[in-house]
């Protein structure tokens, strides 16, 4: 088999599978056979993701972490998967029945429509829409209104504290994350992700043409991912369920499988935007070298992927929860202007066609507004060792 | 009409309609969503993406949240004493009625007194390329006003949230 054979696998494939399908029923056969294997890669990698996350965690905590189920604890998820499938369902007396019940599968299902516009793969993508950053965004906002239906059916104060807090920090990122994606279809002059991810394609002396090897790509990615954290709820910007303050947010009156439905569409959703900034910025499914394009497509997506989740890992056993007012003054003082002086230093980029002006031009435009914006954030504040007036 | 439509359709005024009968407030926005995506639907059936996918970015993620968010700050959200009255005509039932039935009654005789021909018989095809090459190219004036006045408006909020200087207070 030659190495195409084998980047191009599942592609083929399918049309071998689908010639045994008579012609009628052709593109509902294509659908489902392009829509199945995202149903099971995606929740299976967020079962391998839980336990990855609560091992790396426990290392970072000085801590073992779990290490009772299969070898080495890596059949923890299976447990787990268990022990939340036979819980009992419970229902708050005082819940809106039918909203309650809505709002688990309307956050998984707007996590899942996500990945049709998402390329795994060379020719490996579920819908190749013209539209499909706009697709996408536009799925991403339905996310907003499923976690409001879960805290306010749920008729629990803190779970109506944790969606408010969640909506309103969902609304303000959302404007980074997509004023971030905007220089992307700037420089690439399309809203569809294949055609994104072919605009990333070749090479210079081995090194690929990713966006985020230029200076407003480099800072767009940076100013994503803070977006791509704070929407996917993650720590440091997990308010919404800050476990020492309103317990677990919008999904404490769930139980049960639904609980599970809920952890599942919010790693689902962190994969997704994951998924898409590797689009945006770091070439979707591209080698990163050029003697490295034998390896398949897919495998380099996942192995990406792998290590935007590992980051996020990182990320969440290091850094401590901001305070409301830090998070909101971030979104709206730091993440808006430094987008919007993004999109400016692209066009400059675009426009200065010589390399030898344009690139000591746009690094300046991205780095002296970060440090003029930094500095002035901390209006004269001296960082020192905080003083503690009761709790020592 | 095809299966879809009608199922799009069928979508769009359940949700419209249970907008309109709901009591809990909250409820109605959820109805009022349902008939939002329904529309947004109907947009992609008609094969205008840029149109559907807007639709459901303005409406399902911005304003039927804010709507939201303003019914639960001016406490309508709690729950309503369930005070089943009996439906009574009043004047402003009756006028109500007489304008909705005056305008239902101009739209239906515009429709059925037109000739049934195919309006178009075959779909355009519009590339979001197109729509953008037209933002860009023709209708840049309306865009870049538009842009000013919404940048104006982000950056007044951002200025509203700046905190304020310490002696003023």
């Amino acid at each position: 088999m030659t190495p195409d054979t084998v980047d191009q696998i599942f592609v083929i494939s399918k049309h071998w599978l689908l010639g045994y399908v008579p012609a009628m029923l052709q593109p509902l056969a294509s659908a489902v056979l392009s829509v199945v294997p995202v149903l099971l890669a995606f929740p299976l990698l967020f079962a391998i993701t839980t336990v990855l996350e609560r091992k790396g965690l426990g290392r970072i905590q000085n801590r073992y972490g779990p290490n009772r189920v299969g070898p080495a604890g890596f059949f923890q998820f299976a447990a787990d998967g268990i022990k939340s499938l036979t819980k009992e369902d419970v229902v708050p007396r005082d819940a809106d029945q039918v909203v309650h019940f809505l709002a688990p599968l309307l956050l998984v299902i707007a996590a899942f429509l996500a990945y049709a516009v998402l390329p795994i793969g060379r020719n490996m993508v579920v819908a190749n829409l013209d539209a499909g950053l706009l697709y996408f965004f536009a799925v991403g906002s339905m996310v907003e209104l499923a976690v409001f239906m879960a805290g306010w059916s749920s008729h629990s104060k803190y779970s109506l504290l944790g969606a408010m807090r969640a909506v309103a920090q969902m609304i303000s990122y959302e404007v980074p994350l997509v004023l971030a994606s905007i220089v992307v279809v700037m420089a690439s002059g399309s809203l569809s992700t294949v055609a994104i991810v072919e605009a990333q394609a070749g090479y210079t002396a081995t090194l690929p043409h990713w966006y985020v090897f230029t200076p407003w790509g480099f800072a767009g990615f940076i100013l994503f991912m803070i977006a791509a954290t704070a929407e996917s709820n993650r720590s440091p910007f997990d308010l919404p369920e800050g476990e020492s303050e309103i317990i677990a947010g919008y999904y404490i009156e769930y139980s049960g499988f639904k609980f599970a439905l809920f952890f599942l569409g919010e790693y689902l959703g962190m994969f997704a935007t994951s998924a898409l900034a590797i689009t945006l910025f770091l070439g979707g499914w591209a080698a990163p070298f050029s003697f490295m394009t034998w390896i398949p497509s897919y495998v380099w997506f996942f192995v990406k992927l792998l290590a935007l989740i590992v980051f996020f890992i990182w990320i969440r056993g290091t850094l401590p929860r901001l305070r409301m007012d830090q998070l909101m003054g971030m979104a709206w003082k730091f993440m808006l202007p430094m987008t919007l002086l993004n999109l400016f230093t692209a066009a400059v980029w675009h426009f200065l066609p010589n390399p030898l002006l344009r690139w000591p031009v746009c690094t300046a435009l991205v780095v002296v507004p970060f440090v003029v914006l930094s500095r002035s954030m901390k209006q004269g504040k001296t960082l020192q060792v905080r003083t503690y007036r009761y709790a020592e | 009409m095809t299966l879809i439509f009608l199922i799009l359709a069928a979508i769009t005024i359940v949700g419209t309609a249970a907008a309109m009968s709901f009591r809990n407030p909250i409820h109605c926005i959820l109805g009022l969503t349902v008939g939002l995506v329904g529309l947004a639907m109907l947009f992609l059936h008609l094969g205008a993406q840029f149109v559907g996918f807007t639709q459901i970015i303005v409406y399902v993620g911005a304003v039927a949240i804010l709507a939201v968010f303003a019914i639960m700050m001016t406490q309508g959200g709690r729950r309503l004493t369930e005070t089943a009255t009996k439906p009574q005509i009043t004047p402003s039932l009756l006028v109500g009625g007489t304008v909705a039935g005056a305008v239902f009654a101009v739209l239906g005789w515009a429709m059925l007194g037109r000739p049934s021909t195919a309006i178009h018989s075959v779909q355009p095809v519009v590339s979001v390329n197109q729509i953008g090459q037209l933002l860009m190219h023709n209708y840049v004036l309306p865009l870049e006003i538009m842009a000013v006045l919404l940048t104006a408006a982000l950056i007044g909020a951002v200025i509203l949230a700046m905190p304020q200087e310490r002696g003023k207070r």
